[in-house]
């Protein structure tokens, strides 16, 4: 395998070589500033959002606004805002801790987060100057609140068959923008609304709309299952008289837009999903401590025990593998010059590096969320199924996750389908690799792994990259381009992807504060990866026998099958007994600690 | 208006306390801006809003306590003190810091200093007044409201509940009890301005300070959790019955009749 220092920093680039401990970036390298933001955020919401929870899911949205403009005040709007436009300016750690941190808002943190992120991001990355100046200020202060309208009654996924419609006028002054836009979070109260329409019925392209212009109007409250707290209404846009001005972007350049702003958005659910899930273990851990059952708590019972150490450990690989993605964006627009660095589109185009990062983020991250929900509920036993336990709404709110910001089953297809665009580019030398392998596949001779923690974990590594090439190459090689229509071979071969980046995010970050601190400090840390190790080698396993099977048969299927033997032969980890351990400090402590 | 405020580094309110060997383990605690000095600071600020001046913010530590220094600046003070006590070998108490306190002020020309009521830790409520006492300076302690006109400061003041009104006058230091203000959250321009602004280290021994002299004068023997909660009792019988066994559970087991 080539072990080039740029593939790293690469999106994707991990898939094809060795990435080691100092590349990096992980919650142990941040700085005091990064921890004062984070408390500020969690003063902020524990101290002012949490306790109007009541009034916010009864859909009373001057407290909503009130909420936002207190944020506003305090900064929290204006984190990814360059300065010169009356934001902050910060980097991108900060900006993941502030949404970690949201998350705990319950459904409030839809409303921050639809603000700062899909609804501002579209005039700071692709916004003129006039634009800019014109809107951010108010909408990094949160005098003004923003909304993002893309979806449509019959355009979800495939958003480019919008049906809205732009119009010029004869003057040459304005667009007449006709349509219905659906689900768009914030509408209730929003200044300004992102919509996207087609000019002319074709050209998709994407428009500052103000709420007072003639012709925009909002659709009643939707009644959803979750995340009630946050406004979700109908755009409805009926000849609404858009200032030609208010073009965002190029005509018929929309797409770049969306799928810009999607990768983000995508990005901050993963960061979301990191807060609820440790939200989840806490709570879980002091009602296991509190509950009584037939004399003693539930918490001493093992079955509960383990519940709670593989929510932990799945929210520890969940966590390293966001904030190495945060630092891959940091490290990626550093390397910007500072001119290009205010040149939103340049800034766009240094996270869109990361699509297949981001796509990862977002549906390990919603699925951990709801797996760590559904425990906590499980835990709570009868009073998790009731309204004023904590975890009943968190489980409501959690599912939402795995369907907006394009559906899991979308991001999975992404994956693989980025890496093979990639392939073709030039951009990843994903062919070369696979074809590497296939001859160097016959002759490999099984390693033993040394005796220091986390060795067996990194061969292994090493080694479950192979599956992706082999399962992944033969798949390419087979169906070439109807490999489209082999759906199910593209979702385990995102899963295994996933499960890879999250491994080797929760090995670098141990390693990397086992190289500072010391094995027995890091203790922790070892038992999570190493938990979580096993049982993402198992998935992987399994996904790669079931992809074999469905593509090869007779010889070269009892072949292919024993390389797979080979390649994933190890020591299986006592993972009962890890967790055993595990759950015991969680409990201790009543929260996500590592 | 020269503004001072004292602060202390304390434990995370939330934190679980584990004592070990007549020690508080500190190991992987979170730790805080004393609650009591974030009203300190608030009135500091809002003192410095109406009248101008300049926020000094003072506490007596070791480099650690720079972090809470630095959230201080981030609240709004304009400048920070760390008293450095790392090389001191001698034991510390409440005397010691008043002692550490009063040196480095001798050379200030505070008009104001605002302390915290007492330290959510050990509650003692003892350094502030020993200031003031060292400094010979006009002090009221558990204020909860502060007006200043020119050198004369009007002040309400908490009396277990009930409320005294004290005038008195500039140079002064002030206690503060919780109603005094709503804190500020450090603002993240706040955050990120702090950084910049002056933080500066006075090792204590450069305060012309003999070590056995500013020695503790008193040692803490031992240190224990309160007893754990047992089960609870349900006494059963007529409501008369019910009484006397109370009362007689309260002269012989509870013993406090």
């Amino acid at each position: 395998m080539s072990s080039t220092i740029e593939l790293h920093t690469k999106g994707g680039g991990f898939l094809l070589g060795e990435v080691t401990a100092d590349q990096v970036f992980t919650p142990e390298d941040f700085t005091d500033e990064h921890k004062m933001i984070a408390k500020t955020t969690e003063d902020f919401v524990v101290g002012k959002v949490v306790p109007e929870t009541e009034k916010l899911e009864n859909h009373q949205f001057d407290v909503s606004r009130r909420l936002l403009t207190q944020a506003g005040e305090l900064g929290l709007l204006g984190a990814d805002v360059p300065e010169k436009y009356g934001g902050i300016g910060l980097d991108k750690i900060s900006s993941t801790l502030i949404t970690e941190k949201f998350s705990r808002a319950g459904s409030f943190s839809l409303s921050q987060g639809a603000h700062v992120g899909i609804g501002s991001l579209p005039i700071v990355f692709f916004g003129n100057e006039e634009q800019k100046s014109k809107y951010l200020p108010d909408l990094a202060t949160g005098t003004k609140i923003a909304a993002y309208a893309l979806t449509e009654p019959s355009s979800g996924s495939d958003a480019l068959g919008a049906k809205t419609t732009a119009v010029l006028n004869d003057a040459g002054t304005h667009y007449k923008l006709t349509g219905e836009k659906q689900w768009i979070t914030n509408s209730a109260f929003a200044d300004v609304f992102i919509v996207y329409a087609k000019i002319d019925g074709e050209h998709f392209s994407a428009f500052i709309v103000d709420r007072e212009i003639e012709g925009v109007s909002t659709g009643p409250e939707e009644k959803k299952m979750g995340i009630k707290g946050s406004s979700t209404r109908t755009l409805i846009l009926d000849n609404a008289h858009v200032p030609k001005e208010n073009l965002l972007g190029e005509a018929g350049r929309g797409h770049i837009i969306a799928f810009n702003i999607l990768n983000v958005g995508r990005y901050k659910l993963g960061v979301g999903c990191v807060g609820g899930s440790k939200r989840g273990i806490e709570l879980s851990a002091k009602y296991a401590n509190e509950r009584k059952q037939f004399k003693v708590p539930i918490a001493s019972f093992r079955g509960i025990q383990e519940k709670l150490a593989t929510m932990a450990s799945e929210t520890y690989a969940l966590e390293s593998s966001i904030y190495r993605t945060g630092g891959l964006f940091e490290e990626q627009l550093g390397r910007l010059s500072e001119t290009e660095q205010e040149d939103g589109g340049k800034v766009a185009g240094a996270i869109a590096e990361y699509a297949i990062e981001c796509s990862l983020n977002k549906f390990y991250g919603s699925e951990t969320l709801d797996y760590v929900v559904d425990e906590a509920v499980q835990i709570h036993g009868g009073y998790g199924f009731m309204a004023e336990y904590e975890v009943e709404r968190a489980y409501r709110d959690s599912r939402i996750n795995r369907i907006f910001e394009g559906t899991n089953e979308i991001n999975r297809l992404l994956v693989p389908g980025t890496i093979m665009r990639k392939a073709m580019k030039g951009e990843l030398p994903f062919l070369e690799e696979a074809k590497k392998l296939q001859s160097e596949i016959m002759s490999m001779m099984p390693e033993e792994p040394g005796s220091e923690p986390l060795e067996q974990e990194k061969m292994l590594l090493k080694n479950l990259k192979k599956v992706f090439l082999l399962v992944s190459g033969s798949a390419a090689q087979k169906y070439g381009k109807g490999l489209d229509q082999e759906q199910e071979l593209l979702f385990n071969s995102a899963d295994i992807v996933s499960d890879i980046y999250s491994m080797e995010s929760a090995i670098l970050r141990t390693e990397k504060a086992m190289n500072k601190n010391g094995a027995e400090k890091e203790n922790m840390k070892i038992m999570l990866t190493q938990v979580f190790c096993q049982e993402a080698v198992n998935r992987i396993e399994a996904h790669a026998k079931e992809s074999i099977i469905h593509m090869e048969e007779g010889d070269s299927l009892r072949t292919m099958l024993s390389i797979l033997r080979k390649l994933t032969r190890h020591t299986p980890t006592d993972v009962i007994r890890i967790k055993r351990t595990i759950a015991e400090k969680v409990l201790k402590e009543e929260r996500y600690v590592i | 208006m020269n503004i001072f405020v004292l602060m202390k580094r304390t434990f995370d309110t939330e934190e679980k306390i584990i004592i070990e060997n007549g020690r508080i383990d500190e190991e992987g605690a979170e730790f805080i801006v004393n609650p009591y000095d974030e009203y300190a600071l608030e009135e500091a600020i809002v003192l410095k809003e109406a009248h101008g001046g300049e926020i000094t913010v003072v506490t007596v530590g070791e480099e650690e306590a720079e972090k809470e220094l630095r959230t201080a600046l981030a609240m709004g003070a304009d400048k920070a003190v760390l008293l450095n006590m790392e090389d001191m070998d001698e034991a510390i108490d409440h005397y010691t810091i008043g002692e550490v306190l009063t040196a480095y002020f001798k050379d200030q020309e505070a008009d104001i200093i605002l302390g915290g009521n007492v330290a959510v830790d050990d509650g003692a409520g003892q350094v502030a007044s020993r200031l003031a006492e060292g400094l010979q300076m006009n002090q009221v302690t558990t204020i909860t409201k502060l007006d200043i006109e020119g050198t004369k400061v009007t002040i309400e003041r908490d009396v277990e509940g009930d409320v005294e009104i004290v005038e008195t006058s500039l140079p002064l230091l002030v206690t503060c009890q919780q109603g005094l203000n709503d804190p500020r959250y450090p603002s993240l321009p706040g955050i990120m301005k702090a950084k910049k602004k002056p933080l500066e280290t006075i090792d204590f021994d450069d305060l012309d300070l003999d070590e056995e002299e500013i020695a503790a004068k008193t040692t803490t023997t031992d240190r224990f959790l309160p007893p754990e909660k047992g089960a609870g009792k349900i006494l059963e019988g007529s409501t008369e019955s019910q009484a006397q066994q109370l009362v007689e559970l309260l002269k012989s087991e509870a013993k406090v009749i």
